[in-house]
């Protein structure tokens, strides 16, 4: 098991034009991270699913002619959850779910695992799942150091699915907030955190708040990430024409220091 | 102690369960006069609760609910953004690394280390889940309650005056005020990971990455 540079995952994710490419940048996902087994999952509102993964194709057939979606804990245990759960946490107490378990294995899924479910917009739902073969403490401490890129991962190849997806109209970008466009307007003109507080008036604590709701909208890695994705996509404008056309925003305070520069 | 609890999981823990529920009617309807729904079982229960938000009760020694706080993530449906979005100042504030808090319940003749109890559990999932803030609403007396506990939102709005005042506000996780919360809990590091990780199997990454 290894860590995860997340990075290049994405910069690939972004690229893909056609949903089979995401089934190669799971497999890829699971070279990068060298575990048995990578999983995207999704459910339409109206129970329409497929996925994408690196189960051997015997055990996916198998789990189709069995019906395991009505007896696997992962999916019902996981199905309108926000936060990620370790499968051991699940319940296996029914002996349909421990019959599955043994099946699952004996099939390599891995005798651990770990989901993360999204939900998306009209009660969409996805799973994005990692499995593999080991001890519970080596398990509990890779989940734990990747659990943020996997969380990121997870909500990045559920916005690809959604726009990708046939027959569904993309799911419109959440608008950015007014105080949102400040923010990144400022950050974008070069002015450190604690400028962009005092220029709204707010703590930095609470900028952040701003800084991370603008990042969620935008689908963004980080801050610089939000701040290109918003530049690129024309929702801020920096330099003459925004100023003369805003009128008397703080941005224009430092246009006599620009001068002097 | 403190339980993390999805909604889905509550109908195991039916007295923890039915306790919440009515002890909210006392605090929301009966003392704070809020305009709650209340059915004939004495149960406050609302649309959020549909949604499988996950709960963090404090449960007494006796098995009964001593407080409790219900979360959801800001980048599906809330309370804050549909019935108190001016509170918000102009900000419409989502994502998932921020969730929600509502609801925050302290049952009658609970002790003073329940609300703190709470507040640390909010601090834990922040950790565990990699939060960067949490967004909650409440009323004016827990205002002067999460400054003795040593974690004081930032207040991004308000409405109404005195005890009706209803506000808005941020906390974002301070490991300062972490030791802070702890003492006025009185319940150690150690203990209260080990109660997160008994409910939600989950340990909490005790490095936080720059």
């Amino acid at each position: 098991m290894k860590a995860l540079k997340l990075d290049p995952f994405l910069s690939k994710l972004q690229e893909a034009d056609a949903l089979e490419k995401i089934q190669d940048l799971i497999q890829e996902l699971r070279e990068t991270l060298a575990i048995d087994h990578v999983v995207y999952h999704w459910v339409s509102a109206d129970g329409e699913q497929y996925g994408y993964g690196t189960y051997d194709p015997i055990w996916v057939q198998h789990y189709i002619d069995q019906d395991y979606l009505r007896v696997d804990p992962v999916v019902l245990g996981c199905f309108q959850q926000f936060h990620p759960v370790d499968w051991k946490r699940l319940d296996w107490s029914h002996r349909a779910a421990r019959a599955f378990r043994k099946d699952a294995i004996d099939h390599g899924v891995g005798n651990q695992g770990y989901s993360i479910p999204i939900r998306g917009p009209n009660g969409q739902f996805a799973l994005f799942s990692i499995s593999h073969s080991t001890d519970d403490e080596s398990w509990a401490r890779f989940t734990a150091e990747n659990q943020r890129d996997l969380i990121l991962i997870a909500h990045f190849l559920n916005q690809k699915a959604l726009e990708l997806e046939k027959d569904r109209a993309p799911e419109p970008i959440r608008a950015l907030s007014p105080r949102e466009i400040d923010t990144l307007t400022f950050l974008a003109m070069g002015y450190s955190r604690g400028q962009v507080a005092d220029m709204l008036e707010i703590s930095e604590h609470t900028l952040r708040a701003y800084i991370e709701s603008a990042r969620f909208k935008l689908g963004a890695l980080n801050t610089t990430h939000a701040v290109a994705r918003a530049l690129a996509e024309g929702l801020i404008v920096v330099g003459g024409a925004s100023r003369a056309a805003h009128g008397n925003w703080p941005g224009r305070r430092s246009e006599k220091n620009a001068a002097a520069n | 102690m403190l339980r993390y609890l999805n909604g889905d999981a509550l109908s195991n823990f039916p007295k923890l369960r039915d306790g919440m529920h009515r002890d909210r009617a006392a605090q929301f309807r009966d003392r704070l006069k809020w305009e709650v729904q209340v059915d004939a079982a004495g149960f406050e229960r609302d649309q959020y609760d549909d949604l499988n938000p996950l709960y963090v009760i404090w449960e007494m020694p006796d098995g009964t609910h001593g407080g409790s706080m219900r979360f959801l993530p800001t980048s599906g449906r809330t309370m804050v953004h549909e019935h108190f979005p001016t509170l918000l100042g102009g900000a419409d504030i989502r994502s998932d690394h921020i969730w929600e808090c509502t609801r925050f319940c302290i049952a009658k003749g609970a002790g003073a280390n329940v609300a703190a109890a709470l507040m640390l559990a909010g601090g834990e999932l922040m950790r565990a889940f990699e939060l960067t803030h949490l967004l909650g609403v409440f009323d004016a007396r827990m205002v002067r309650i999460y400054k003795m506990i040593g974690a004081s939102p930032q207040v991004l709005g308000s409405s109404g005056e005195g005890r009706d005042k209803i506000s808005v506000g941020l906390w974002q996780f301070i490991h300062t005020d972490r030791a802070k919360v702890l003492r006025r809990a009185g319940v150690s590091s150690d203990m209260s990971e080990y109660w997160f990780k008994r409910s939600l199997g989950h340990a909490i990454k005790r490095s936080i990455a720059a």
